[in-house]
């Protein structure tokens, strides 16, 4: 990784002391008015922000050890594992310390553009690990040593002469010792080291790479854990808000006087959607019902009285759109990538192979509903949210109120989930456009519809895949045809010819192995709006390909698992661009698939209607291969018995967690290979709650999930997305093994029945 | 005007008797362990105990718990000595992201209850709260681990 060194220039990193405490930290600023001047209610998340006291590292003179975590927490562990980094340099308990998330930290760069005040703080794209993995590991390291300094200076003798361990530091010779909490005040005041302090070798951790459980577990399973539905603001008013359900649609008549009888009704205000495929700020036009009470908003938003125009996608429908994939298909779509000549490989080959796969929109469908507080006022904005990208919702929330940036605090709370839903901040800007118009603190709630009927969906896709072998057996050529509503549409400044860069990502397995390799991207019309989803484009695109490698070897009476290492091949690293990369090693993929395999018990032979099957994907930078088994009833009825990963992710910080991600992965993909489907209809969104959008229960989880883990000593990888993408192939794997029937078009639903 | 015990303290209610017990909680007790997930008792997030049995309060309208008692998350521990469906869930570390797990633990809890010594069949059958995050492979694990810290007993 090529993460900068924290310089010491304070500037870029502060450290002092402030009430006998050492704090490597920036001021706070903006964020120090809230904490003082506006207590939420119980904010246990928020308190340690009081005063000017900020991230990384707090050490008390009581010897608390308080570190902040700066990406937000969704579920992924990194309010546990980014403080690991911190603690493993310097060298203190880790049982005993508190870990906080940081607000947003923003600034105004050298150049006039706005950059980050400490370090990245989004949540996405499995970044938190990789992009921490350096400058939160100097950030423990310089504290360790500035407390070391200071001992050298209490006791009189050289720092070299000292040792440090588990939050104490002690001069042998004489048999002297003080604690953190003892120095900590000395230490704030030692002038910075010149050179980048020394990190520990790998040989040497001692917390990195030991399981460790999740920090927040007692205030989670106490009640205690504050997320964005939680927090509160003096003088708040809530809002709840009706949207056009039709994609792009306005409203051509709105009553509201029996809205606005409601007892608690304050106001009814109308938020504006975007212009017609511009990049979306709010998703769709609303009428935003403020009370005093969240059950007067919700009852009042009961009694608006509104019709809405059907919008430009009025005749859009589910069918319509798998139809009109399909008439994309027929014809010759934008070749994005044309590696040697795939019609002559396809004309010239001894067998060639082809297969058809559908894929619907899915919803993120986190369990905490969208919300977000803001306060728009004469001096500032405050805006606390559950959010994945703290730094976006400043800017979106600036440019929909016209305001600086640097006016906007932006407090991210712990998230009921994130999935990627999260990356948008357009709840944040409804908040802040209602709050601007009723100047008051506005708390922000969508139900469970709200949140179904206007998520930013996994883009539906129809997949025509074609391979060609020559008589030795060797894969020679292989197209990828996909015709999908891109997640890219209505990204600022984007022409259509990019669109296909969301959906696939080019250097993707077979490509640079087969040499004559073209992607064909068709870009579909749809009004429904679009987003990452967990691994994006990963679980849409692992799921045909893995699927096609295993129809292949079927029809070629090969192995999959050997098929698979046949083609990855020797380890070697190939140029991969694409996010994850710079290089995808096929024998690490290989490596996993092997383990998984002899874990897993692949190849024995099943009983009648059971079957195990296999993938894997390299999604990231990690690599993981699954074998799921099934048992699949007379009646169709299927059952995932068990589910055996191994993953490489390079080094581990937190191996506990890895295991967890898998685990969430495993769910997630299984869920929504299942059942998982949202529903068009006459240009809207028909799917309403969770009986339409059954979120697996544990009756379908496997009761065996086991995670085997490869830890090389290369750099470190994110965990939280890689776990799914090998689930949904496998698991049609296994079914194809149990019962003969090829899985194509997701969700499985009632396929497997008559 | 409804009176009611909410984790063993008496209070009144003289406000809308169709308002779910949900909001009651959540923005009049200041009670936000209890979550709101999806309004429709769909997925659990929202279960507390009324009189001892679970209940999902986002449908569990204010006129009906007259006279009743209402236990959430907050008053489930004994002081500072947490439930044994607490301690298990700590000692599997079963939360991810945590928000549905309030309502997943007093689930289990009154499921305990009713079924001291839960065979995989009795989760599968009794438990129905949703986990986005996909926990359900430790929570089975802390299930368990309850049932045997409970001693396979109700109490």
């Amino acid at each position: 990784m090529n993460a900068p060194f924290i310089s010491t220039r304070r500037d870029i990193l502060r450290y002092g002391a402030a009430g006998g405490a050492l704090i490597i930290a920036a001021p706070l600023g903006a964020c120090s008015r809230a904490a003082k001047d506006a207590p939420f209610i119980e904010p246990p998340s928020l308190q340690w922000f009081e005063g000017a006291v900020g991230p990384f590292i707090v050490i008390k003179a009581d010897e608390t050890i308080e570190m902040g975590f700066p990406n937000p927490d969704m579920g992924q562990g990194v309010d546990t594992a980014l403080p690991m980094l911190v603690a493993e340099e310097l060298e203190v308990d880790f049982d005993k310390v508190k870990t906080v998330q940081m607000p947003l930290g923003i600034k105004m760069g050298d150049d006039g553009n706005m950059t980050w005040k400490h370090v990245p703080q989004g949540s996405g794209g499995s970044t938190s690990i990789p992009e921490n993995w350096e400058v939160l590991r100097q950030a423990g390291a310089l504290a360790r040593g500035l407390l070391v300094s200071a001992a050298a200076v209490r006791f009189g003798v050289p720092a070299e002469e000292l040792t440090v361990a588990k939050g104490v530091v002690t001069h042998e010779a004489s048999g002297r010792s003080a604690t953190y909490g003892a120095l900590a005040e000395a230490a704030g005041s030692i002038a910075p080291p010149d050179a980048p302090p020394a990190l520990k070798p790998r040989e040497a951790f001692t917390i990195i790479g030991t399981p460790q459980k999740m920090k927040n577990a007692r205030a989670i399973v106490t009640g205690r854990a504050i997320y964005g539905i939680d927090a509160a603001l003096p003088g708040m008013l809530h809002a709840v808000m009706e949207r056009c359900p039709y994609f792009d649609g306005t409203a051509i008549s709105v009553d509201d006087s029996a809205a606005r009888a409601v007892p608690g009704v304050v106001d009814v205000v109308k938020v504006r959607r975007p212009p017609l495929g511009e990049p979306y700020d709010v998703q769709a036009e609303g009428y935003a019902v403020v009370a005093t009470s969240l059950w007067a908003a919700m009852k009042g938003r009961r009694a608006l009285n509104i019709e809405w125009d059907h919008g430009p996608y009025a005749d859009e429908s589910s069918a319509s759109f798998k139809r009109h994939c399909a008439d994309l298909l027929a014809g010759t779509g934008q070749i994005v990538r044309d590696d040697g000549d795939f019609d002559a490989a396809f004309a010239g080959a001894a067998e060639t192979y082809e297969a058809t796969y559908w894929e619907p929109y899915v919803s993120h469908a986190p369990l905490e509903p969208q919300n977000a507080l803001a306060d728009v006022r004469e001096d500032g904005v405050t805006i606390i949210a559950p959010t994945q990208t703290p730094s976006s919702c400043n800017r979106m929330v600036a440019e929909a109120l016209q305001r600086e940036r640097l006016d906007i605090e932006v407090l991210p709370t712990r998230l009921g989930g994130g999935f990627g839903r999260r990356l948008s901040n357009d709840y944040a800007v409804e908040a802040a456009l209602i709050s601007q118009t009723v100047k008051a603190p506005v708390k922000l709630l969508w139900t469970r519809e709200d949140d179904l009927r206007h998520d930013f969906y996994r883009p539906a896709g129809m997949h025509h895949l074609k391979a060609a072998f020559d008589a030795d057996g060797k894969l020679t050529g292989w197209t990828h045809r996909l015709a999908s509503a891109s997640k890219y549409y209505r990204r600022p400044n984007l022409p259509e010819s990019e669109y296909w860069t969301s959906e696939f990502w080019d250097d993707d397995f077979p490509a640079n192995i087969a040499e004559n390799y073209r992607l064909e991207y068709f870009s579909a019309r749809s009004g429904a709006p679009r987003g990452s989803w967990r691994a994006p484009a990963h679980t849409a695109n692992a799921f045909v390909v893995q699927s096609f490698l295993n129809e292949i070897a079927h029809q070629r009476g090969e192995d999959p698992l050997g098929f698979r290492l046949r083609l990855l091949g020797d380890p070697r690293d190939i140029p991969y661009k694409n996010h994850g990369g710079p290089v995808f090693n096929p024998g690490r993929l290989a490596a996993c698939l092997r383990l998984a395999a002899e874990k897993g018990g692949y190849g024995e032979t099943m009983p009648k209607g059971r079957g195990r099957g296999i993938a894997g994907h390299f999604t990231f930078g990690g690599y993981c291969a699954q074998v799921v088994d099934v048992e699949v009833g007379e009646d169709g009825r299927l059952k995932t018995t068990r589910v055996v990963a191994a993953v490489d992710i390079g080094t581990v910080v937190n191996p506990n967690g890895v295991v967890a991600q898998l685990e969430s992965g495993v769910n997630d993909g299984l869920s929504t290979a299942l059942r998982l489907a949202i529903e068009v209809d006459g240009g809207r969104v028909t799917t309403g709650n969770f009986d339409t959008y059954p979120l697996m229960k544990i009756a379908d989880a496997p009761p065996v999930i086991e995670t085997h883990i490869i830890d090389n000593g290369d750099a470190p990888s994110g965990m939280g997305e890689m776990g799914i993408p090998p689930l949904a192939p496998a698991l049609a794997h296994a079914i194809f093994e149990a019962t003969g029937k090829r899985i194509r078009t997701l969700p499985i639903a009632d396929q497997l029945r008559g | 005007m409804p009176r009611f015990k909410v984790n063993g303290r008496r209070v009144d209610y003289s406000g809308d008797p169709d308002m779910p017990l949900l909001w009651f909680l959540r923005d009049e007790q200041g009670l936000k362990g209890v979550k709101f997930g999806c309004g429709a008792a769909l997925c659990g997030a929202c279960t507390v105990h009324v009189n001892g049995e679970a209940v999902r309060s986002c449908v569990t309208p204010m006129a009906s718990v007259e006279g009743a008692s209402v236990t959430t998350i907050e008053g489930l521990s004994d002081g500072d000595t947490l439930h044994p469906v607490q301690e298990a869930w700590l000692e599997e570390d079963v939360p991810q992201c945590g928000y549905c797990q309030a309502g997943q633990i007093m689930a289990v809890a009154a499921f305990l209850e009713k079924t001291p010594n839960p065979t995989d069949a009795d989760i599968d059958d009794g438990l129905t709260n949703i986990c986005r995050c996909g926990t359900y492979h430790r929570l089975r694990k802390a299930v368990h681990r309850a049932a045997a810290m409970r001693g396979g007993r109700s109490s």
